[in-house]
């Protein structure tokens, strides 16, 4: 089984592309493999787990959470100095939560069935502590613009591990990638069986498991016991 | 009342809301390092869950259901797309209120449960119980009877949890895998332990 899968290199040069200060490339990049949201900072494991049994509905959940995050990020980064610290959570819950409602009316009128898959994960997007996290680290503290570009990295750190996971998923647990058959009939024919594991839950807690593994080997990070 | 002893096995057991619906990992794999804080959490959660659940139910039956605006002259009006903040809301100001009846009246529980109750209000595992209440159609003693339910068995899992990983501070993980890989890992297993219940009916 091997399922630990590197994190594209290629999110660099994207950075790279763009004309950008080191301060703002590192809020950009960070988070897709030193800094991970998912593997190094522990947020956001919920829903990661949950909605990986299909390419489809992974996606989906990634670019809802990115945009969520993004948006999140620049609203709370430029209501930062209106905000009393006291409440500060409260307003964070609200801004959040709104952006949640708007994503899930989308999704719904848009992609219906993903949405039915989806299931309650979408509304879950709100207590996702990716979101949290990053409003009180990083949108607290820094201009709109930065805060974006952290958003928006997270969330694609976020993606990656999400659907490195629906993708062994659903290659080993189904046989196909996005709903169609890759595994071919004659493999069948001679005796491969799908692995029923890896549709179940402990399928996936084990799978992180092991990409959290080799993705902090080569990142050589490693945590106190 | 057998069909409500099912549902809370089904909700304890079966359908663990932490190994088979992934909610609270976060605060599961941040707390779960000492037998004593994770009780606490534990216990905080039960008690949080079995008090918002039924209220979340209360006010999507009353105010945001489809119809429910029927008292007010507003028949057709479907507010339940605003399921998510007022959720949220109630699930946060329950949460400060409990933080502040402890306070004035239980010290000794305040001080036992305190830095948690701020870190429930964002626990994935209070709002997607009372958003699968909603999914589920469940009526109000269902609904009770799940709240408890799913916290007890959150307790459950996370007690347990902290219980291994006590043990395995003396094990020669591989550096990788320290902390957060070897904890998925063992969820992964527990998790399977846990589905062995599936095939239970009462």
């Amino acid at each position: 089984m091997s399922t630990t899968q590197a994190p594209p290199k290629g999110s660099f040069s994207l950075a790279n592309l763009v004309k950008l200060d080191k301060k703002s490339k590192a809020a950009l990049s960070d988070p897709m493999s030193e800094n991970n949201p998912i593997t190094v900072q522990v947020l956001g494991i919920c829903s990661a787990l949950a909605v990986t049994v299909q390419m489809q509905t992974a996606v989906v959940m990634s670019m809802a959470v990115i945009s969520v995050l993004c948006l999140s990020n620049v609203v709370i980064s430029l209501m930062r100095n209106h905000i009393p610290s006291r409440i500060r959570i409260i307003v964070q819950l609200s801004v959040i939560a709104s952006l949640v409602i708007v994503a899930d009316q989308v999704l719904r009128a848009y992609l219906y069935d993903v949405s039915k898959q989806l299931s309650v994960f979408v509304g879950l997007i709100i207590t996702n502590c990716i979101i949290m996290g990053r409003a009180e680290a990083f949108a607290m503290a820094n201009p709109p613009g930065k805060s974006f570009l952290d958003g928006l990295g997270n969330g694609i750190g976020y993606s990656i591990i999400l659907c490195a996971v629906a993708f062994g998923r659903e290659l080993f647990g189904a046989g196909s990638l996005f709903g169609l058959q890759v595994v071919p009939q004659f493999l069948y024919d001679i005796g491969y069986v799908n692995m029923g594991l890896m549709v179940v839950p402990p399928g996936a807690f084990i799978l992180l498991g092991l990409i959290i593994w080799g993705q902090r080997t080569m990142t050589g990070y490693v945590e106190e016991n | 009342m057998e069909h409500y002893l099912s549902l809370a096995v089904r909700a304890v057991f079966v359908e663990n809301i932490l190994l088979a619906f992934f909610l609270g990992m976060c605060s599961f794999l941040a707390v779960s390092k000492k037998i004593e804080t994770a009780i606490g959490l534990g216990a905080a959660v039960i008690f949080v869950l079995t008090l918002t659940t039924p209220l979340n139910w209360v006010l999507h039956d009353v105010l945001l259901k489809k119809g429910a605006l029927g008292w007010a002259g507003l028949p057709d009006a479907d507010m339940s797309f605003l399921n998510f903040i007022l959720f949220i809301a109630t699930i946060a100001a329950t949460v400060q209120l409990v933080e502040m009846v402890l306070d004035r009246y239980s010290p000794r529980l305040y001080t036992a449960l305190g830095i948690f109750l701020p870190l429930i209000a964002v626990n994935c595992a209070i709002l997607g119980s009372s958003l699968f209440m909603v999914e589920r159609d469940y009526n109000f003693a269902e609904t009770v009877v799940f709240g408890a339910g799913s916290g007890v068995g959150w307790a459950l899992a996370i007690v347990a949890m902290a219980a291994i990983r006590t043990k395995i501070r003396y094990s020669n993980v591989p550096s990788g895998l320290r902390g957060l890989g070897i904890t998925m890992l063992i969820t992964g297993l527990m998790a399977l332990a846990f589905q062995c219940f599936a095939g239970i009916q009462l």
